[in-house]
């Protein structure tokens, strides 16, 4: 294939899928409640791409890349699931005890080049490039994509299982559990960009509500050596976050583009 | 009002001697309000670090064949839950109790048995947690030193949902 020739073409490739993540919209996965008690519970969650936080106002978040992860690493169905113009819901029910991940996955390749003096443009999976041959297209620039937008919720004791690691990407991998974060309080995330520590990555946290409020609430992180960013969340609510990192990664022999981004909201409960 | 709760009752008839015993006291205010029902309240010994030292009670609407959602509000006792409750088998014995009407609780526990015996000497913390259906939620802490001194009676007052909270020693040979 041809080494990427235009970094404008690859960025607007990106834009095509990942205007959802843009700073003015914010994508996100609210649960009705993030942390229960009791033997087996029913939530509801919300799941848009909106302006405000938590309030859908531009689009609905698509459910087809919508999966549920059980303590045991099994896949839990949504249940009475429905979408409109702004906002998906879904139910869940809760049989087991623990912690539970609630997410949007996706992961694939852009492309852009020349065909008979046309600007196309491509998007799908590596599978679905390999087949329609993109990459020997002429002068084709490739930018690899992923994105992850999660959220969190616990019945009983919270645990771990879930925030086992793809490799790809952006990922979690809290020092402070998410389901245990009390305002006033100092916490810690640590992330993973394809499977090693995602270091110097530029993290923005959100609190919820900010259509009642003129600015603030809001703080820019950036990840240590460790892939790790700490801070306070003062006031109590829920939280949204979200990671970027703009690199470059291996495609069958040659450096090409990459953009990943990671969202999850969270909740600190006042203490 | 006042009901006994002897959590350690049957470990005091087993024992050759009667020993000290540590009375906390928890008021449930009377309120005026539309709807009113009888808050979870959750009492524990914490230590510096805040985690628990002992279990003293919850009280909650105990799970029936007629309700089995008493366990599901469990969680809104927010510090209890999160330092004991989630990690605890419900319902626990000898702590689990169903909710109490307003007015003035003991809970006697034998400082020789039960929760307070492996209490070292040391700087604890008694707090009380109080929640209530369509209500709010209040926090009542007290430190104190263990062992206690019996001629000492530590208190702390709740403003919304607790009234009087108090610890004090009851000697053997006080009754």
């Amino acid at each position: 294939m041809t080494r990427m020739t235009g970094r404008i073409a690859a960025l607007a490739a990106t834009s095509l899928l990942l205007a959802g993540q843009a700073s003015a919209h914010r994508a996100w996965i609210l649960p009705s409640t993030f942390t229960l008690s009791g033997e087996a519970q029913r939530i509801t969650v919300d799941a848009a791409i909106s302006n405000d936080l938590f309030y859908p106002n531009h689009h609905a978040l698509s459910l087809e890349s919508v999966s549920v992860t059980a303590p045991d690493g099994s896949d839990v169905p949504l249940e009475d699931a429905a979408s409109g113009e702004y906002r998906s819901v879904f139910d869940i029910p809760l049989t087991q005890q623990g912690t539970y991940k609630i997410g949007s996955a996706g992961a694939g390749f852009f492309a852009s080049w020349e065909e008979d003096g046309e600007r196309r443009r491509w998007r799908g999976s590596a599978e679905d490039l390999a087949e329609a041959g993109i990459a020997e297209k002429p002068e084709v620039s490739l930018t690899r994509s992923v994105r992850r937008i999660e959220t969190f919720v616990t019945l009983g004791a919270p645990t771990e299982t879930v925030f086992s690691i793809e490799g790809e990407g952006l990922e979690l991998q809290p020092s402070t559990h998410p389901n245990d974060v009390f305002a006033g309080e100092e916490i810690s995330f640590g992330f993973t960009l394809d499977g090693a520590p995602a270091a110097g990555i530029e993290v923005e946290v959100v609190l919820g509500n900010d259509r009642y409020r003129d600015g603030g609430g809001m703080v820019t992180l950036t990840s240590d050596e460790e892939g790790q960013i700490t801070f306070t969340p003062e006031e109590p609510g829920p939280y949204w976050l979200s990671a970027e990192a703009e690199g470059t990664v291996m495609f069958e022999e040659s450096e090409i583009p990459s953009r990943t981004s990671y969202v999850m909201t969270f909740e600190a409960l006042p203490f | 009002m006042r009901a006994i709760l002897t959590i350690a009752s049957l470990s005091v008839a087993a024992m050759p001697a009667a020993a000290d015993e540590l009375d906390v006291q928890i008021t449930i205010p009377q309120l005026n309000v539309a709807e009113y029902h009888r808050p979870y309240v959750a009492a524990w010994i914490a230590n510096e670090d805040h985690s628990v030292a002992a279990n003293l009670a919850v009280w909650y609407q105990l799970e029936q064949r007629s309700s089995d959602e008493g366990e599901t509000w469990l969680k809104d006792l927010r510090q209890w839950w999160r330092r004991a409750g989630r990690s605890m088998d419900m319902p626990a014995d000898g702590i689990s109790g169903p909710t109490q009407a307003p007015g003035t609780h003991d809970i006697v526990l034998d400082t020789e048995t039960g929760p307070l015996a492996d209490l070292e000497p040391g700087s604890y913390t008694l707090v009380v947690e109080a929640v209530r259906e369509v209500g709010g939620r209040e926090m009542v802490s007290i430190p104190f030193s263990w062992p206690l001194d019996p001629a000492e009676t530590l208190s702390g007052e709740g403003e919304t949902e607790l009234g009087l909270i108090s610890l004090q020693i009851i000697s053997e040979d006080s009754n």
